[in-house]
């Protein structure tokens, strides 16, 4: 069975060839229908991979090294994915089902164009499936076949954890067409407004499952490490900052190339570095180059191969942007102070931030080329990411109302007025009634700034209530992302400067006292899961008249010998009250448990405006209604 | 406001906030890279400047572990190749493969004598996954 698989990623192998040769000799229909048929032939291979998962099929080396008949059945078929050679499978297959969508949707009128997207995503396709074949195989047998499989690394056994790697790999590989888009744009020298309109809606489909992935990974790692935090600036979650925000920087540069056909060398070299930076963070993630909290299929041999696939594709893309740009032409006329500008200062501020991020997160290497052994964490970027984000977070309410070309500044100075009031009003509120840190209150000033400032954008051209419902898709779409973006911004503010921890140490019966909890730990009970036993202590939290009863596991998993922390959240409304269980401890001759107790502040609310940011993604793909006047589009 | 002054604005203000943000990343290596310590380095180089957080690195000593605050807070030893030592106390709960005898990584303050406060501990997971700061100590012993 699983030989069928092989084969048919062999065929898709080909298929991929024909795509890349069809396409970058201009046969558009021939290019796109071996785009669809290696999409299928692809998606049989994945689900026959999956099938076997589901069948504990122990003579596939892959599904005996990473399964177990006793794991509950969604995540055998999480399993698929959950380790390096399925991961491979399902990059690969990503890659093809952006081709083939793009080959049976893309109505440019431009046939060479659309065949030379459909060529270069075709060589991408071939590149990544001669890696999957040749170095990380999947269908490879185990002879003879064990009787029971090692089982799923425990702690990717989670429900949110089965769907991040999917939605990531969504917006890692979305960015390959994207990249396609602009390698094709270049090759014919036209990055204008039809391409545009076309770059525009593939990173946003990028873009979108890109945002949801990483909060799912780090909502994951919130409640399942223990740790109590929801960033770490561990390199892996850097890896994936990275394309968001070069994704970010692109989305509203190509604005400005659709509307006003500027920007279009920027933007394609910003196509471009959208998925190279995507393959340095698997790059990153996969060779084992960084310590990592979340080091997940480490191989440094693999890691060799993802250099020189990313130089190859650097090379050929930034090669050919460096031979054709300097001929593109510029769009229409613009003053530094306009819509363009203003978009200009959002992408340099995106790009910049970048770099940073990127220092940080490669400085431990540099320096250990220098015989140092050091490590970058949360306070360099603190000192150095935020503070630059934070300018264009104060600037965006300020600036969205600019016109294009030339903005008219008259209302400047209101604006200007308005954000000082509104922050000052906050300070004293913070500071002097509240007593908050400096820091913080001005942080939540910044975030209520940026959804006030998302709502009045939306009133300011609705002009009246009755006209919001009816603004294009891509008004609400922008409100809806930046309004998230204040409320992410106000959620970290609050949940970072207000978060409060303790460790307790607690016999049964005993009590202990955090941000006003009085907990009390009542007994710890052994129980048993299909694959899993564990401790499970139950708790009472009072707080007032609020009561809350918390259950907190320690799992161990026999199959992976591993433990797991399952902790307990209990909701309040206004923030997470949240429990970790440790380990028992002798003390004094008594026995003794460990926990480790966490108020955290507001992290629904952090969430909820990553989910609306994405959503605006998605929301911003709607079909435009025709007829209607440029200038009544969204930025 | 013709094309060449607005491109020579605009990359003016790029290349301020560029050297501005070169200007803030170097400030804050320096301030904030944490550099590593075995117990070995530590006799070697002297107690980093106060205040600043590094990382400790090495094995806990068999036999070490104790604990305090009514079992919040452990104390432990960590060793190397060297004959040096470091005590190290933490607060919070042990990771999961924190074991008397194994790799632990510690980020956290010494006190002006010497002892380490950890804020964070991480353990040595399993034969695919070590901490790589510890990978130097194990080719040496």
């Amino acid at each position: 069975m699983i030989e069928l698989g092989h084969f048919a990623a062999f065929l898709a192998l080909g298929l991929s060839l024909a795509q890349a040769v069809f396409g970058l000799k201009g046969e558009r229909r021939l290019a796109g229908l071996a785009a669809v048929t290696g999409f299928g032939v692809m998606a049989l291979s994945f689900l026959i991979l999956i099938f076997a998962f589901m069948r504990s099929d122990f003579s596939v080396a892959l599904v005996a090294n990473n399964s177990h008949t006793l794991k509950p059945m969604v995540y055998k078929i999480a399993g698929a994915w959950g380790n390096h050679e399925g991961s491979m499978a399902l990059w690969c297959l990503v890659t093809i089902g952006f081709g083939a969508i793009a080959a049976a949707t893309m109505r440019t009128g431009r046939e060479t164009f659309e065949a030379r997207a459909l060529g270069v995503q075709g060589m991408l396709a071939f590149g990544s499936l001669a890696y999957l074949l040749f170095a990380s195989s999947p269908f490879l047998r185990l002879d003879p076949a064990p009787f029971q499989g090692a089982g799923l690394n425990p702690l990717l056994q989670d429900p949110a954890l089965a769907l991040h790697p999917p939605m990531l790999y969504l917006g890692y590989v979305g960015y390959s067409f994207v990249f396609a888009l602009a390698a094709a744009g270049l090759m014919e020298g036209r990055i204008d407004r039809v391409w545009a309109k076309e770059a525009r809606i593939w990173s946003l489909a990028a873009f979108a499952p890109l945002t949801l992935g990483i909060a799912l990974g780090s909502y994951w790692a919130y409640y399942e490490l223990g740790w109590g935090g929801w960033w770490f600036w561990d390199p892996v979650e850097n890896a994936s900052l990275m394309p968001w925000l070069i994704g970010a920087a692109l989305l509203h540069s190509v604005i400005v190339t659709e509307k006003r056909e500027s920007f279009a060398a920027w933007t394609a070299l910003l196509a471009v570095l959208s998925f190279l930076f995507s393959i340095l963070g698997a790059f990153l993630v996969r060779s084992g180059v960084l310590t990592s909290v979340h080091a997940f299929a480490v191989d440094p041999e693999r890691g060799t191969l993802l250099l020189l696939g990313l130089l190859a594709y650097g090379g050929f893309a930034l090669g050919l942007f460096a031979m054709r740009a300097p001929a593109l032409t510029g769009g229409k006329p613009w003053q530094l102070f306009s819509r363009e500008g203003a978009l200009m200062a959002n992408n340099v501020v995106l790009i910049v931030a970048t770099l940073t991020v990127l220092l940080g997160t490669l400085f431990p290497l540099i320096a250990e080329a220098f015989g140092r052994t050091i490590s970058v964490g949360e306070p360099y970027f603190n000192l150095t990411f935020v503070p630059i984000l934070v300018l264009i977070l104060i600037l965006l309410p300020v600036v969205q109302a600019w016109a294009w070309g030339k903005a008219d500044l008259k209302t400047w100075t209101r604006w200007a007025m308005g954000g000082a009031a509104l922050t000052a009003v906050f300070l004293l509120l913070g500071v002097g009634v509240m007593s908050i840190p400096l820091g913080a209150a001005f942080g939540v000033a910044v975030g209520v700034w940026l959804v006030f400032g998302g709502v009045w954008e939306m009133k300011r051209r609705a002009m009246t209530l009755g006209r919001v419902f009816k603004m294009p898709a891509r008004v609400w779409a922008m409100t809806l992302a930046h309004v998230g973006l204040g409320l992410f911004v106000i959620g970290a503010v609050i949940e970072t400067s207000g978060r409060y921890e303790a460790t307790l140490a607690l016999a049964e019966g005993g009590t202990g006292t955090v941000a006003g909890w009085e907990i009390t730990l009542k007994e710890v009970r052994a129980i048993e899961g299909p694959n899993w036993y564990a401790d499970k202590a139950v708790l009472t939290a009072c707080k007032g008249g609020a009561s809350a009863e918390l259950l907190p596991m320690k799992r161990f998993y026999p199959a992976a010998m591993m433990p797991t922390t399952e902790t307990a959240i209990h909701k309040t409304g206004t923030g997470d009250l949240y429990v970790a269980l440790g380990e028992q401890r002798e003390v004094d001759g008594q026995a003794r448990w460990v926990f480790r107790v966490y108020y955290n502040p507001m992290v629904d609310l952090l969430y909820f405006g990553v989910v609306l940011i994405g959503l605006g993604g998605l929301l911003a793909m709607w079909p435009e209604k025709r007829g209607l006047k440029p200038s009544e589009g969204a930025a | 406001m013709r094309a060449r002054t607005r491109r020579l604005y605009t990359f003016g203000i790029a290349a301020l906030l560029v050297i501005a943000a070169a200007a803030l990343a170097f400030f804050a290596l320096r301030e904030n890279a944490n550099l590593f310590y075995t117990p070995e380095i530590l006799a070697e180089k002297g107690l980093p400047k106060e205040g600043r957080e590094v990382k400790v690195g090495g094995w806990v000593e068999p036999g070490s572990l104790t604990y305090a605050d009514g079992g919040a807070t452990m104390r432990f030893t960590v060793i190397d190749n060297s004959p040096n030592t470091i005590t190290v106390s933490f607060t919070g709960v042990a990771p999961d493969l924190f074991r008397e005898g194994q790799g632990v990584v510690a980020t956290g303050r010494f006190s002006p004598e010497g002892e380490f406060t950890a804020r964070q501990l991480l353990a040595k997971h399993d034969e695919n996954y070590q901490p790589r700061e510890l990978k130097p100590l194990e080719a040496g012993g």
